[in-house]
């Protein structure tokens, strides 16, 4: 059993029109919850979308702009200036996109966005693949992974957001997940501490499009994180890396043989995904013991 | 058009300089811009008035006229003033986000250089680029000179606050953009009376409970498209008194419409933006050599200003149209409107001939107006355009 660090604010309403046992809206109310009321935010077409309304109701007690998808970053980056030139500098300017919104279409944006070092935190809700339209393949789903527009398993791999947007020198970009509560509502604080463009790209295993039961949400994403599938991380200024949960402790087969998506693997495939998770774990970790050296020595 | 009395207000300016200096006045508090030829001198203008820190904005150059739009959206729905300007392949990028702005009711004021449009690529006076937007829900204004797209920059940004649409100002590539002519520069105070600060109903903000843009039900958008509806048949009963408060402040006004030379004529040659410029040189020798030729010039293309060319035209035996730009399978866009807003004139409907003249910048000269509208004498007139050279 862990207690949840999370002050409840009631700024995510219940009675949202998120599936039951959804990871996203979990996520959302921990991440409103600590960002606190003096905040505004932005989505582009998603299941955060749907979970905000519909019209005339609203699922958060802070304001909501709606772009386009292709356009989050943008639009936040427009809603921060705006209040900037109205007084209201201190108040958060929170992005909300899906993974389709943030590594897809929306990529374009994101990264002008973070080139200008815009104040907004950009949060990923990150289920691996177009959930709100049927469960098609984004960039980020992971490789042979199944899904409507990759019946056969998708033949490349997950792409490296944290990696590029580090590339990009962004203040602050983090990855977490619904099965460790206590290190995202961690990471939202810290970012509310940083001036400038923050990425939190969370974990949030789709019940639905990974074919998964309704209460395996949180274990299914721990299982994420101690196979080494999705491993919590951080990195400041694009180079200081810290590895939040350094403990790779199981098979990736433990994680992928509770989802549907991945029904379909047989034992080459099953060892090229776990090859591919220890080569990128080593070289997390490597990178996580020069930050560590690099800071030793001043 | 006004004389210039009195130079010593005036500078030497570009069209694009002369609507640089008509958002400045207009003290714009955002300004989401992305460069494009024959845009850009709009954008660095603005950018080195902001570099001197003669303007209070601030100004956001993303990656792309998509997201420049997009920003300016999400800026206008805060409760900031925003300016913006693009051409050509820039508004066609925007086109998702023109809608949205309009659906939005986001009064964010846009200066287009109409220009060409690929493929092939070219940087030509062609007013395609606009015009193919006239269906997103922004008004549109069509300017001749340096001065007007000046005034109505100023003009926009009140016709826009007032009836929640956003609103575009458009003038040709290089004949308006990059031609110099002395312009007024009017007093800040005086732009300061005429436009207030910008100070919305409804805007995001924390603490206000309002939200915008979910998902909402088939009633809830149908009552959005009548409420817009309504918002643009306010437009030009505003757009009047914007013009007229201009005229009584500054001596100059442009109308929704102007009637040029109009009132005995018996042909009026139809057009917008330079071409009007080039048609009334072209109106007046015609007058001079004994013909009974007028000039409507629409300035307000979106919303149609039906009501405006039913009177100008009404009893008129013909109409020439002057198309700079080229609807595939259709023809020209103004010679089409204004058809189809002379419908039911019965009797005093006069006969409508649709040219394309000059579509992709080719010159069109005085004298080429001319001979065009000598041309329709013996042709009868054709439901389709006809293209002229």
């Amino acid at each position: 059993m862990q207690k949840i660090d999370l002050v409840d604010r009631d700024l995510f309403n219940p009675g949202h029109a998120a599936c039951p046992g959804c990871q996203e809206s979990l996520a959302l109310r921990a991440i409103l919850n600590t960002i606190g009321p003096d905040a505004a935010a932005v989505f582009p077409p998603s299941c955060g979308a749907v979970i905000c309304g519909p019209h005339p109701y609203s699922s958060l007690q802070i304001p909501v702009f709606q772009t386009s998808l292709e356009s989050a970053a943008a639009a936040a980056s427009g809603l921060r200036r705006a209040l900037n030139q109205r007084g209201k500098h201190d108040t958060t300017v929170v992005c909300f996109a899906g993974d389709g919104g943030t590594y897809d279409i929306g990529f374009q944006a994101l990264s002008s966005a973070v080139e200008r070092n815009e104040n907004i935190l950009y949060v990923c809700f990150d289920n691996e693949g177009y959930m709100n339209t049927g469960a098609q393949k984004s960039s980020s789903t992971p490789l042979h992974a199944s899904t409507a527009s990759t019946p056969g398993g998708k033949p490349s791999k997950k792409k490296d957001i944290i990696g590029i947007l580090a590339a990009h020198g962004i203040p602050y970009v983090a990855t977490a997940a619904t099965g460790h509560m206590n290190d995202l509502i961690a990471k939202v604080e810290k970012s509310l501490t940083i001036e400038g463009t923050r990425f939190l790209a969370v974990l949030v295993p789709c019940l639905d499009g990974w074919g998964l039961p309704d209460d395996s949400g949180v274990s299914v994403s721990r299982l994420a994180v101690d196979s080494g599938m999705w491993p919590l991380y951080e990195v400041e200024q694009g180079h200081r890396y810290t590895l939040n949960h350094d403990n790779k402790t199981r098979p990736v087969a433990d994680y992928l043989s509770l989802q549907k998506r991945y029904r379909h693997l047989d034992e080459t495939q099953l060892a090229e995904v776990q090859a591919a998770v220890d080569q990128d774990w080593a070289q997390l970790r490597r990178r996580a013991a020069e930050s560590t050296e690099a800071r030793a020595s001043g | 058009m006004s004389s210039i009395t009195n130079l010593a207000d005036h500078q030497l300016l570009s069209g694009n300089h002369a609507v640089a200096w008509g958002a400045r006045l207009a003290r714009p508090q955002v300004i989401p811009v992305y460069p494009i030829t024959p845009q850009s001198p709009i954008m660095e203008k603005l950018g080195d008035f902001h570099a001197a820190g003669e303007i209070d904005a601030e100004v956001l150059t993303p990656e792309s006229e998509h997201s420049a739009m997009a920003a300016a959206i999400a800026a206008s729905l805060a409760g900031a003033r925003v300016f913006t300007a693009t051409a050509s392949q820039g508004i066609l990028l925007m086109h998702e986000l023109l809608h949205y702005a309009a659906g939005g009711r986001a009064p964010i004021v846009m200066c287009n250089v109409n220009r060409t449009v690929a493929s092939p690529w070219a940087f030509w006076p062609d007013a395609t680029d606009s015009l193919s937007q006239r269906d997103t829900g922004w008004i549109q204004l069509y300017s001749e000179t340096p001065q007007e797209s000046l005034d109505s920059t100023i003009q926009a940004f009140r016709v826009a606050e007032t009836v929640s649409l956003p609103t575009m100002v458009c003038h040709d590539a290089f004949y308006v953009s990059h031609a110099m002519e002395p312009v007024a520069l009017p007093d800040q105070a005086l732009v300061d009376g005429y436009l207030p600060a910008y100070d919305p109903e409804h805007f995001v903000e924390p603490g206000r409970g309002e939200s915008f843009g979910y998902v909402i039900d088939q009633a809830t958008f149908n009552r959005t498209r009548r409420d817009l509806d309504e918002a643009m048949a306010r437009v030009p009963e505003t757009l009047e008194e914007a013009d007229t408060a201009w005229r009584e402040l500054t001596g100059r006004s442009y109308g929704v419409i102007e009637r040029y030379r109009l009132d005995d004529a018996d042909t009026a040659i139809v057009t917008m933006g330079s071409m009007a410029g080039t048609a009334r040189v072209a109106v007046d020798e015609m007058r001079a050599a004994g013909e009974r030729v007028g000039l409507l010039k629409v300035r307000l293309f979106r919303p149609f200003p039906v009501a405006h060319v039913r009177t100008a035209l009404a009893g008129i035996g013909r109409a020439v149209v002057l198309d700079r730009n080229y609807s595939p399978g259709l023809g020209g866009m103004l010679h089409q409107e204004l058809k189809a807003a002379l419908f039911g004139l019965n009797g005093s409907t006069p006969a409508v001939h649709g040219l394309l003249a000059g579509v992709g910048g080719v010159n069109v000269t005085p004298e080429k107006i001319r001979q065009f509208v000598g041309d329709t004498t013996d042709r009868e007139p054709q439901p389709q355009s006809l293209w002229v050279e």
